[in-house]
């Protein structure tokens, strides 16, 4: 048998197995490393601090948890959130997050490491990433070898499409979720394979942890029956299948129904019914199965097939009948709208108004996946060629997974997964070719590959350059010895077929420095893209001097600390709803509306308010008791994300409630343009909006023509006044601006009267004076 | 997977009681007497959870989360003893290579122990 080159052949089984599994705890142990030291970024550059928007709310439900114990969590009823309502807070979230800080909060105190409980959430996401690296490891095992695992968890731990939400600071649910989600399809995968009811039940446990964790729990619902009804469909139905998937779902759907937040769901919605009907026809096809072998009669046997599929059929039947009768909740908004990709446009405009729920655009894949975005459909195309069952839910899940990643940017996270372990499996095949000794011979024999893979996943430099003298072109044996040329031709085809394999150093070697060259790219790409497009926390903002030293503008921090120190504890803070968690987090006071955008018609109030004029405005604001206005402005420094660009969305959403009162043709120009400046229609200069965002901001330029740096516009003049509002306080870079609302004038007049007496104006006596007064 | 007399079978079979005593000749002379008590025991959670499920339809379904808890229970029960069933059944001993009887056995008691603490915290 040739070699392309030779491999110590002296050495033990022991020693070659100790080496493996040193260097595999070495590999772990370093791609651990690199997964939580590439999401420190944040952390190093700014602060440990927390980040967007939704974290802020899990950090103080975290907080509550770590201060007050479990119990008092569970039934916390939180008065601030949603001012005049409340909010359940225990019924209304997914706990799995909080509970895990505080069980990590409650070890580390009694190892006497008393841990801050914001360090734990900064920093819980890095953490479980290794975790993640680990089980991603596990279930490439399962699919391929160790080789592909570890080059699995090596992708996963820097692949930007999973460190964008798991960054250090970014407490959000899915950084615990794609542990979950990997670990209990590992689980699954290993159930199904030997038939075990116990790892059945270890999938249950971890599809439990998932439900408590993130709402993406559907998705796991909804793979494994897919997954099993695809094995049925296929003829591939064992004993194994029956035992993996019951115990899995009767486990796991009561399971599911202990989080408050779940409730009944998964015996009411549409969501869960495919598990339910798979489980259902996996009992008939046992049951089926088990008369079958008592039975001989081919006729019989027939006709028992033809009951099986009828049953399938009127199951089917009745799992719609019930949805159209109203028994079973059809798909919810959320879920719909991944169907029916226009669907919450024009239904439900504050899913679409989320940034994160518009369709991905290549570039970004690319950004994301970087190379592993091409080894994907590789790696799927090799899981057809073996296609025992575990391949064939990695096919399922990757065309489900690119579907909805397509659909929505948001859920590029649950497609990652899938597409480093398909780029693991493809790359690893590569590998193993191109690094496997042996070479095809002449004669033929068969070749044993017996310590090819020894050495496959360890490196093997030092081996290649140790025998180039043994690589040797092999010649084609053209000398048939007589004989029919048609027998000469079956042979020369006969040893085509088996002398295929890779010839000499030359060969591997390029191939080889290829594919380490991709890697290494790979992992500039990803450190690159990590460290300048997803490591900036939202709460400060960062920009570049001249000089190229950094400029921190901290004017959220700034306001909302204002609020903390110089107002009343119960005064009510009014804001559009996506700073709701912060103001209640870092501010500490009530707010009408936040992030969890639960009652739509409390938002179209706010936005209603935002939107009319300040006669229309004030009655609301006073019926509900708001104290302060808040609003994000970023005209002067040119910060793009702020409430003039969102305003067209509250408008949307309080036209969806009071249709008669704002429409959202009048806020456009006659020509239809959105436009701020001179131009810009009447109703929205005289949006209560409008006014707060301009106000005074004319007087900052002096005598020079006042410009708004986001829509670059230049604002009239003569500025805005506002009578029912006072400018309480603006923040250094005038990004927020928090307006007191006043109270009801102590002489009774209407507000704008009184102004206007300040002023100095005075009425023109020609009119019987009209004391009008604003209805609160 | 239970006792071979349920509706599904004589609904289907066209010349009925012919087959259901081959059916049930078959059966008894080819199953083992441990395979039969593990039927038994099927038997018993299925009507179990008929009765339940029956008295649900018919007067109430008020707690329905101890409905589904108790009802949860025979279902979860019954696909758990079914695995066992077709994990120690010999004739599956080509499929269930990994897992000896008593490897089954202890999955089994390990999933009803996991199942029903469920089932108790669940029903409320």
């Amino acid at each position: 048998m040739a070699v392309a080159y030779s491999i110590p052949s002296d050495v033990s089984p022991a020693t070659v197995a100790n080496t493996r599994s040193l260097l595999r705890i070495i590999a772990l142990a370093l791609i651990s490393g690199a997964a939580i030291a590439s999401r420190l970024f944040a952390v190093i550059n700014f602060e440990s601090i927390i980040h967007e928007f939704d974290p802020w709310f899990n950090y103080r439900a975290t907080r509550v948890l770590a201060s007050e114990g479990f119990y008092e969590f569970w039934n916390w009823f939180d008065p601030t959130a949603w001012y005049p309502l409340g909010r359940v807070v225990g019924g209304t979230i997914y706990p799995g997050l909080m509970a895990t800080s505080g069980v990590i909060y409650n070890v580390l105190h009694a190892l006497h490491l008393p841990v801050d409980i914001r360090n734990i959430c900064v920093l819980l996401a890095p953490g479980f990433s290794a975790l993640t690296a680990w089980s991603t490891y596990m279930f490439t095992k399962e699919l391929k070898d160790e080789s592909a695992g570890l080059l699995a968890a090596a992708f996963i731990g820097i692949v930007p499409g999973y460190i964008s939400r798991s960054v250090a600071g970014s407490y959000d649910n899915e950084a615990i979720a794609i542990f979950l989600l990997m670990f209990t399809f590992f689980c699954w995968i290993k159930a199904l394979k030997i038939g075990s009811a116990f790892f059945g039940a270890l999938a249950a446990l971890f599809y439990f942890y998932m439900v408590a964790a993130w709402g993406g729990y559907a998705f796991i619902t909804n793979m494994i029956p897919l997954h099993s009804l695809a094995l049925i469909l296929m003829g591939r139905f064992s004993s194994r299948l029956y035992v993996a998937y019951s115990s899995w779902y009767a486990i796991g759907t009561l399971s599911s129904m202990q989080v408050p937040f779940v409730g009944f769901q998964p015996v009411r919605t549409s969501e869960h019914m495919a598990a339910l009907g798979v489980f259902g026809l996996l009992q008939i096809i046992a049951f089926a199965e088990l008369v079958r072998a008592h039975l001989s009669s081919k006729q019989f046997q027939n006709l028992l097939y033809a009951s099986v599929i009828g049953m399938g059929v009127l199951g089917t039947a009745a799992i719609i009948g019930l949805t159209y009768k109203g028994w079973i909740a059809p798909w919810t908004g959320r879920f719909y709208s991944l169907w029916d990709t226009g669907y919450a446009k024009i239904h439900i405009p504050i899913i679409a108004s989320v940034s994160e729920h518009q369709p991905t655009a290549w570039p970004s894949f690319f950004m994301d996946l970087h190379s592993l975005v091409f080894l994907f459909p590789a790696g799927v195309v090799m899981c057809f060629r073996q296609l025992r069952d575990e391949h064939v839910f990695v096919i399922i899940y990757a065309v489900v997974a690119s579907y909805f990643a397509g659909v929505m940017v948001r859920l590029m996270l649950t497609l990652t997964p899938v597409v480093c372990v398909a780029a693991a499996i493809a790359f690893s095949s590569l590998l193993d070719t191109y690094i496997e000794p042996t070479e095809p011979d002449v004669v033929e024999e068969d070749s044993g590959k017996a310590t090819a893979d020894e050495t496959a996943s360890s490196g093997s430099s030092t081996a290649v350059s140790a025998s180039p003298s043994t690589a040797k072109k092999v010649k084609k044996s053209g000398t048939a010895p007589g004989g029919s040329a048609v027998t000469a031709a079956i042979t020369a085809a006969k040893k085509g077929d088996t002398a295929r394999g890779v010839f000499g150093l030359d060969t591997r070697l390029i191939v080889l420095l290829n594919a380490v060259g991709m890697l290494i790219f790979f992992v500039l790409h990803c450190t690159w893209v990590t460290s300048t497009a997803y490591s900036s926390p939202s709460v400060v903002l960062a920009s570049q001097n001249p000089d190229g030293s950094q400029h921190i503008i901290d004017d959220f921090r700034e306001a909302y600390y204002w609020l903390r120190q110089n107002t009343p504890e119960d005064s009510v803070v009014m804001s559009w709803w996506d700073y709701g968690y912060q103001i209640a987090g870092m501010a500490n006071r009530p707010t009408l509306v936040d992030n969890n955008t639960w009652n739509n018609t409390h938002i179209a109030t706010v936005g209603k308010a935002m939107s009319s004029s300040e006669e229309v405005a004030y009655p609301i604001l006073r019926k509900h008791d708001v104290d302060y206005v808040l609003i994000i402005f970023g005209g002067l420094i040119g910060y793009s994300g702020d409430d003039i660009n969102k305003f067209l969305w509250m408008v949307r959403i309080a036209q969806g409630v009071w249709p008669d009162e704002i429409q959202e043709p009048n806020y456009f120009t006659p020509k239809g343009e959105y436009r701020v400046d001179e131009m810009a229609s009447q109703t929205m200069k005289n949006s209560l909006m409008y006014k707060m965002s301009y106000y005074r901001f004319p007087e900052l330029f002096g005598t020079n023509q006042a410009v708004d740096r986001v829509r670059g516009q230049q604002i009239p003049k003569a500025g805005t006044t506002l009578d029912y509002l006072d400018e309480a306080f603006t923040s250094e870079n005038w990004i927020v601006r928090i307006f007191q609302v006043k109270k009801e004038d102590i002489l009774g007049r209407d507000l704008k009267t009184a102004s206007a007496f300040e002023q100095g104006k005075k009425r023109k006596r020609t009119k019987p004076p009209v004391r009008r007064k604003a209805v609160v | 997977m239970v006792g071979p007399k349920s509706a599904a079978s004589s609904a289907s079979s066209s010349s009925s009681a012919n087959a259901l005593q081959t059916l049930w000749k078959a059966y008894n002379d080819t199953t083992s007497p441990r395979l039969k008590f593990i039927d038994a025991f099927l038997v018993f959670l299925m009507l179990s959870g008929v009765v339940q499920f029956v008295y649900c339809s018919l007067v109430t379904n008020f707690p329905f989360n101890a409905f589904l808890a108790g009802f949860g229970s025979c279902v979860g029960q019954f696909v758990l003893t079914a695995s066992l069933r077709s994990q120690v059944n010999p004739q599956n001993r080509s499929e269930f290579k990994d897992v000896s009887p008593e490897r089954a056995f202890a999955d089994f008691a390990l999933g009803s122990i996991v199942l029903h603490f469920f089932v108790y915290n669940f029903l409320g």
